[in-house]
Order: structure tokens, then C-alpha cells, then sequence
């Protein structure tokens, strides 16, 4: 047995840092992406829009029903073999798709529960009022399936954010890549690894003080 | 006096069952009436199809010029229905992301386009109205079943509605609350505001009401001031519901 190479492990703070800027982009980017998408399927399947509600409902099914990494090889390097202009997509690019696809199928479930969770008489009582379906989902329904959404909405970012490390099979050098080439080098890879490993969680220990923050404003919010 | 609301041959079916069996109904301007019947009858679907939340199969329902067949009835009629006619729902159904004061103004600002400032001051208008010009700020859910669905009245109030629908307002409160809203529906009554309510409070009915009528298995079965319904029915289905409610 040999002792953890400390001194290596504190060389490799900086480099590793210098890679969490783009994984925070990936993982921003994609889940800003996510949401806006997930809104939409799940006010499809609440109103049951004609035709589109069995599309989504099969995009939905397909994208929990097959692993992330298989998804990410999907988008990267089979889908350019037929539609040509996407030889030239990046990693990064790939890998914000993927993690939007794939997240935003969950998403939309949740965001789904949280609308139909919202009393049906406050439906009808804007409606009686006149307002159109935009508005009352815009003005009534949304707001409130936010707030109970929300916790679970976070819970899907902190997956994003260890998700985006997938990306490094797509050949791209974030945290994780990062980690790999060192190791690759030194062949220290317990303690690349380590180091990295240290990384994701000091950044998700953030997120989920952040979650709790925000879920004790938002109980004392519906108290009232 | 000609028909302010001209409801003329409503039916409403839910796949078999026949709710309404061809409903007929003049009201006149600044006429109250009241809906009485067994439950199960069919009166709050009546009023829902008057608002549109139930869409009626067949019939017409005229406001002042705005006729709604229920053959044709397209997106923009029924929001202009809906416009004209205020509902007050039996379990209150506020906005729980609003207080009250954003529950009223909502209609104004949302659906008429009125600027902030002036639907703020009509809500505030209308919750001293209502007596809750000190609870404007509170949430729902930091009001009584009372209050709440005063804010509910004044939510309908501020449509401003040519016909205001009341289904059982104060079926869903405690007993300790159903004074302070009757009293508010009464004094709505007062100024003559064109209304129909259902509601068990025969008592209540007898005394705002121009009219009463009777409704049982879909249709109106008799109907008449409020002296000779409760006085001198003249139907035997009327005259044993009345026994039975007593
Ligand atoms: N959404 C609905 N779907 C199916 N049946 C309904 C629906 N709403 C009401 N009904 C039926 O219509 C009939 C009349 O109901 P309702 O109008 O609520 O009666 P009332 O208000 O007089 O008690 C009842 O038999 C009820 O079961
Ligand atoms: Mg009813």
C-alpha cells in the first residue's frame, strides 16, 4: 500500500479549477434549456393537445427509458452519419443537447405533477373571469406548480451537473477530462480522481445549501 | 319588460345522462331569482353552462346583444360571455398565489386592461364594499371561510357583470360564517344587480328574491314569485320537495 501523493493532489486544485467554469456552462446552459422545454411538453400533455400530446408522450417515454451516455453517442457520433451537417457539431454542443433531451423528459413530468396538483376549481374560477388559457396558466396555474416543483427541479440540476462529466466521452475537456489527461500522465489516477470526485461534490454541498435556502423561503411563502 | 338574459332551449348531456332537458329563462333587468331543487337536478350545471365552464349541447343564451348558440360557439364568444356574467363558486376557488386585493384586480388588469393604479383603487373600493378594507394584503389562506368567499363576491363583483351566478355560496361554510355572506349577497341584491342564485336557504331565497324557481330531473318545473312558491305551490313535486327541506 502506497500513502495518497498529497502535494500532487494540491498541484492539481488549480488545473481542476480552471475546468469547472465549463462545466457550470454546460450544466447552466442545458438545464436553462431543459426547463424552457419541459414547460412546453408538460402544458402539451396537460391540455391534451391533439396529436402533439402522443408525440411528446413517446419523446418523454424514449428519453427516460434509454441511459444518458447512450443518448450522447446518439447525438454525437451516429446521428451526423445521416444528416450531414452535423459532422461539424462540437462536443460541447452535443453534450448540451443531450443533457436538455434527456433532462427535460423528467422535468416534464414533475412540472406536469406540480400543474395537475394545482386545485381544478382555480382553473374554472379564471376562466370565469375570462382569461384565456395562456393567461390563467401564465398568471394562476404556473406560478403556484413552480414553487412546488422547485425542490425537485434542483434535485434534477445537481444530476445535471455530474451528468455533464459524460461529456468527456465525447472528447471533451471539462473537470473530468481534465482529470483523466493527468492521470494519463502521471498515473496517479487515484488521486486525479479524487481530486475531481472532491470537486463535484464541494459544488453540489453548495447547490443543496442553496436548495435548502430556498425551500425554507418557499414553505413559509405558502404558510402565509 | 323585454329578457336582459334569454336562455332558450339549454341541454346539456354527459354521455347519456340528460342534465339539462331543455332549459327556458327570461330574466329582466335587475331581476333576482332563485334556484331551488333537489340536488342532483341539474342547477349547478345550468349555471355552469351559463359561464361556459360546462359547454351546452344545444340552445342559446342571449346577454343584452351578445347571443351564444351552442352550435357555434367559438373562442371569442365565450369569453365575452364569460365577460358578462360573474360566478361565485360553492368552495370559494380564489387564487391561492394572490392575495385578496390581486384576487379582485386580477379580472381588471389581466382580462380588461386596466392600468395597475386603477384596478387598485376599484379593489380597494370593493373591499370596503365587502368589509375587508384591512385584509386586502392577506393570502387565502390567511382568511376564514367567511372572508374568503367575500373575496369571491368581490372577485365577481369587479367584472362588473350584467348577471351574477351564485352556485350554493354558503353551502361549503361554517354555520358560524354564513350570516356576514348572506348579508353581503343581500345587500348586492339591494342594488338591483340581475342575479341568479341556488341555494338551500329557503328563507333567504324567500326574502332577496323576485322569483323562485323549481327545478328537478333537468327542467324547471314551476316557477313564481316567491309568496306563491313557498305560500301556494301549485305542482306536487314542488309542494313535497318544500315538505322535505321544511
Ligand atoms: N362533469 C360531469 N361529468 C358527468 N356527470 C356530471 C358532471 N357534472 C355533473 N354531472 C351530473 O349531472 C347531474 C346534475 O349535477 P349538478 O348540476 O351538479 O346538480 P345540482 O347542482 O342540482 O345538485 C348529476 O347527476 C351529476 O352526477
Ligand atoms: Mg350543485
Amino acid at each position: 500500500m502506497r500513502s495518497l501523493d498529497i502535494a500532487y493532489m494540491w498541484d492539481l486544485v488549480p488545473v481542476i479549477a480552471g475546468y469547472v467554469p465549463l462545466t457550470l456552462f454546460m450544466a447552466v446552459i442545458s438545464m436553462i434549456a431543459a426547463l424552457v422545454l419541459a414547460a412546453v411538453l408538460a402544458i402539451v400533455r396537460v391540455l391534451r393537445v391533439p396529436i402533439l400530446d402522443r408525440v411528446v408522450a413517446v419523446f418523454i417515454s424514449f428519453f427516460r427509458g434509454t441511459p444518458l451516455l447512450v443518448q450522447l453517442f446518439l447525438f454525437y457520433y451516429g446521428l451526423p452519419q445521416m444528416l450531414s451537417f452535423l459532422t461539424s457539431i462540437n462536443g460541447v454542443t452535443a453534450a448540451i443537447f443531450g443533457l436538455t433531451m434527456h433532462f427535460s423528459a423528467y422535468m416534464a413530468e414533475s412540472i406536469r405533477g406540480a400543474i395537475l396538483g394545482v386545485d381544478r376549481s382555480q382553473w374554472e374560477a379564471a376562466q370565469s373571469i375570462g382569461m384565456t388559457q395562456g393567461q390563467l396558466l401564465r398568471r394562476i396555474i404556473l406560478p403556484q406548480a413552480a414553487r412546488v416543483a422547485a425542490p425537485t427541479l434542483m434535485n434534477y440540476f445537481i444530476d445535471m451537473i455530474k451528468g455533464t462529466s459524460l461529456a468527456f466521452t465525447l472528447g471533451v475537456t471539462e473537470m473530468m477530462g481534465a482529470a483523466q489527461k493527468e492521470a494519463a500522465g502521471s498515473f496517479l489516477y487515484l488521486e486525479a480522481f479524487l481530486v475531481v470526485a472532491l470537486f463535484y461534490w464541494a459544488i453540489v454541498e453548495v447547490l443543496s445549501v442553496g436548495q435548502r435556502r430556498m425551500e425554507a423561503h418557499l414553505g413559509k411563502a405558502v404558510a402565509r | 319588460m323585454s329578457c336582459e338574459i334569454d336562455v332558450s332551449g339549454l341541454v346539456k348531456r354527459f354521455g347519456a345522462n340528460t342534465v339539462l332537458d331543455g332549459i327556458d329563462l327570461c330574466l329582466k333587468p335587475g331581476e333576482r331569482v332563485a334556484i331551488i331543487g333537489p340536488s342532483g337536478t341539474g342547477k349547478s350545471t345550468l349555471l355552469r353552462c351559463l359561464n361556459y365552464l360546462d359547454r351546452p349541447d344545444q340552445g342559446k343564451i342571449a346577454i343584452g346583444d351578445l347571443t351564444v348558440d351552442a352550435a357555434k360557439a367559438g373562442k371569442a364568444e365565450i369569453l365575452a360571455l364569460r365577460r358578462r356574467t360573474g360566478f361565485v363558486f360553492q368552495g370559494y376557488a380564489l387564487f391561492a398565489n394572490m392575495t385578496a386585493r390581486q384576487n379582485i384586480m386580477e379580472g381588471l388588469t389581466t382580462v380588461r386592461g386596466w392600468s395597475k393604479e386603477k384596478a387598485q383603487d376599484r379593489a380597494d373600493q370593493i373591499l370596503t364594499q365587502i368589509g375587508l378594507g384591512d385584509r386586502g394584503d392577506s393570502y387565502p389562506s390567511g382568511l376564514s371561510g367567511g372572508q374568503q368567499q367575500r373575496v369571491g363576491i368581490g372577485r365577481a363583483m369587479a367584472l362588473d357583470a350584467d348577471l351574477m351566478l351564485f352556485d350554493e355560496p354558503t353551502s361549503a361554510l361554517d354555520p358560524e360564517w354564513v350570516g356576514e355572506v348572506l348579508d353581503l349577497i343581500r345587500k348586492i341584491a339591494d342594488g338591483r344587480q340581475t342575479m341568479l342564485i341556488v341555494t338551500h336557504e329557503m328563507q333567504f331565497a324567500r326574502e332577496i328574491a323576485d322569483r323562485v324557481v323549481f327545478m328537478e330531473g333537468g327542467r324547471i318545473v314551476e316557477q313564481g314569485p316567491p309568496g306563491q312558491i313557498f305560500g301556494n305551490a301549485q305542482d306536487n313535486r314542488t309542494r313535497s320537495f318544500l315538505r322535505r327541506v321544511g
